[in-house]
């Protein structure tokens, strides 16, 4: 492998590391903070691919806006979505066993499947970048690298940094985290503890959807996408210990770097390479990198 | 503290749905055509795998994410190891394949049972999915397009043939003795000394431990022979298909269990046959074309909304129905859940 290639390489298992930090980074929050095991969260990460695609031909036509338009269109959207989302089934969940909520969020990827199947159909689509990120930057003298790859990646990180300081500096943040702490001591101290988890919720939904319709110009648009994301992303919380950002953020560039590695020296052995990685860290570590709470 | 010698005995009407529900079971084939008894067959030995994970999650607490792997590696031994053009004999294959199976759960256990949890759920998918890979990618398996069994095993002592399993009567019949044998050996399991004191492990570990118990060593004895039942549903489903494909050790499997003993009702060893049932009849009750006409085709969207409705009006699972009636009809209070 020459410097070049190396470079690329590296670049790749970046922005796909932090892309997947995106997405898993709203499966702890909402694990952490409100204790429900979601399996229908790699489902938001397909329906905001989806959007990207669908969305782009309607925002065009009427706000006539281009790719932010559209980002800031799903975005809305997906906070609507995941605001009547809690409201109207995983409220009712918090009191319940893990494995009731298990059982309804399966129920729950089923119906997203089907809906996106009813309606925007079962073709595998592609989505071109906007034309001001479509090209590519000269790396050596016969590599290239798409700026739009680095776009994704800058994304990520300033979400990343826009998490940490909402979440560690804020008020809000502050609530929160005590709210994972302690549900009925915040709610004695005068806090809509109900209105805050709808928040984060909303929030842990929306980063989902955001990163997928940032993915979908790389990844295309295909069905089950939903699915083969969300196994990862669980893996990538474990490994990172479940709740914790940071453990989040460590684990995804780990296996960023072991799978996209991992298919260039060991083409073979690729796909198995990440659950040998989780489970000697896990044996290591039982709970995780960074363990959260007690 | 010891635990009672064995737990208490089974009620009338326990014991009674168990009979009717064997008896229709046996009588199924006799008014239903080679379509039903395929469907039924099929969805004995899910019921099969249903209960081998029910030995874990709802007797002892494990919630093991991994148990496609026990299915699909028995299943893999027992093409594998069936000579090519003959037919080999159920009476060793069976046990063997079932030990391929146990010693997969034994491993993975020994490993796995030293995280709790989430992380345990996680780990057990782990050493599932690195099954998955190697019997997808190395020759051992034959990769994506899987192995045909050509010629079925058979069940004879010497040369006096007792069932042909290429027909699917006896592979019925035999299908349902082994689905009656698990739940009649699982039901005796849970209530000997080892099977109170999986529940005292369910319960609160803790406790168990400060009265003098090892719990590791139940917990993995448990792990083993769940892995050994799995394995048994695994090699019953390479027999009724003749063919085995890596998707046989994939996670959606292994979810799909999941789903059926949650669904039936944990606790309850009826409730994992029940849920197993349930899931196989929603299933083609969405996918009938006679009632949904062309939405069948979206069969999906239906059994995840019953899935989701099942949660919302049952936590208790199918199994809490009756319950749930009595107590509405007698106007009593129910049980905080």
């Amino acid at each position: 492998m020459d410097l070049a290639t190396f470079l690329v390489q590296c670049l790749n298992s970046l922005q796909y590391g932090l892309l997947l930090f995106l997405v898993a980074s709203g499966l702890t929050l909402i694990f952490g903070i409100m204790g429900v095991i979601n399996l229908a969260h790699g489902s938001f990460y397909m329906i905001g691919a989806y959007m990207a695609y669908a969305l782009a031909p309607v925002v065009n036509a009427t706000l006539g806006g281009g790719f932010f338009t559209t980002l800031l269109v799903g975005l809305v959207l997906a906070i609507a979505l995941g605001y009547l989302l809690e409201w109207a089934f995983f409220s009712f969940l918090y009191e319940r066993e893990h494995l009731q909520q298990v059982l309804m969020t399966y129920g729950l990827i089923l119906v997203f499947e089907e809906l996106r199947s009813l309606v925007v159909g079962d073709d595998v689509h592609g989505v071109s970048p906007p034309d001001w990120l479509a090209g590519s930057i000269p790396l050596g003298d016969l590599m290239t690298y798409p700026v739009y790859r680095l776009f994704i990646s800058a994304v990520c990180l300033a979400l990343a940094a826009a998490m940490w300081y909402v979440l560690g500096r804020t008020r809000l943040g502050m609530t929160i985290r005590a709210g994972a702490t302690n549900r009925e001591m915040v709610q004695s101290l005068g806090i809509d503890i109900k209105f805050l988890y709808r928040v984060v919720f909303a929030a842990g939904v929306a980063i989902a959807v955001l990163a997928g319709m940032v993915a979908a110009p790389v990844s295309s648009v295909y069905p089950g996408m939903g699915n083969q994301v969300l196994i990862i992303c669980f893996v990538v919380v474990v490994i990172g210990g479940i709740g914790s950002i940071r453990g989040a953020l460590l684990a995804a560039l780990l296996i960023g770097v072991v799978d996209t590695f991992g298919k260039v020296v060991f083409p073979q052995a690729a796909g198995v390479l990440v659950y040998v990685l989780m489970a000697l860290i896990l044996l290591w570590k039982p709970d995780g990198l960074f363990k959260v709470g007690s | 503290m010891t635990p009672p010698r064995s737990g208490p005995r089974p009620s009338t009407p326990k014991i009674a749905s168990v009979a009717i529900g064997a008896l229709a079971l046996a009588l199924w084939p006799l008014v239903t055509g080679s379509f039903g008894v395929d469907l039924v067959t099929k969805t004995m030995i899910y019921a099969i795998v249903a209960l081998s994970l029910e030995l874990l999650v709802g007797a002892t607490g494990l919630v093991c994410f991994g148990q496609a792997a026990f299915f699909g590696l028995a299943a893999y031994a027992a093409v594998r190891l069936s000579p090519e053009g003959a037919a080999a004999s159920l009476l060793w294959l069976l046990p063997v394949a079932m030990g391929v199976g146990a010693g997969y759960a034994l491993f993975m256990g020994a490993l796995s049972l030293r995280t709790k949890g989430v992380y345990f759920i996680m780990v057990t998918l782990a050493f599932a999915q690195m099954a998955y890979y190697v019997v997808h990618d190395t020759p051992l398996g034959g990769g994506t397009d899987g192995i045909y069994l050509y010629v079925k095993p058979v069940v004879a002592i010497g040369s006096m043939l007792l069932l042909d399993l290429d027909k699917p009567l006896p592979l019925y019949y035999l299908v349902l003795g082994c689905l009656g044998a698990t739940f009649i050996f699982l039901a005796l399991l849970l209530r000997s000394r080892f099977g109170r004191a999986l529940a005292g492990i369910h319960v609160n570990e803790q406790r168990m431990r400060a009265t003098g118990f090892s719990t590791y060593p139940y917990k993995l004895a448990a792990f083993t022979i769940s892995g050994a039942i799995a394995g048994l549903g695994g090699v019953l489903f390479a027999v009724k298909d003749g063919f085995v494909n890596p998707e046989l050790l994939s996670w959606h499997f292994s979810g799909a269990v999941l789903i059926m003993i949650i669904l039936g009702g944990l606790g309850h060893l009826r409730g994992a046959v029940i849920g197993a049932f349930a899931f196989a009849l929603l299933q083609e009750l969405f996918k009938s074309e006679a009632i949904f006409g062309a939405f069948a085709k979206h069969w999906l969207l239906g059994l995840g909304m019953a899935i989701i409705a099942s949660v919302a009006l049952l936590p208790r699972g199918l199994i809490g129905i009756g319950e749930l009636l009595t107590h509405r009809l007698r106007r009593t209070p129910r049980v905080p859940v």
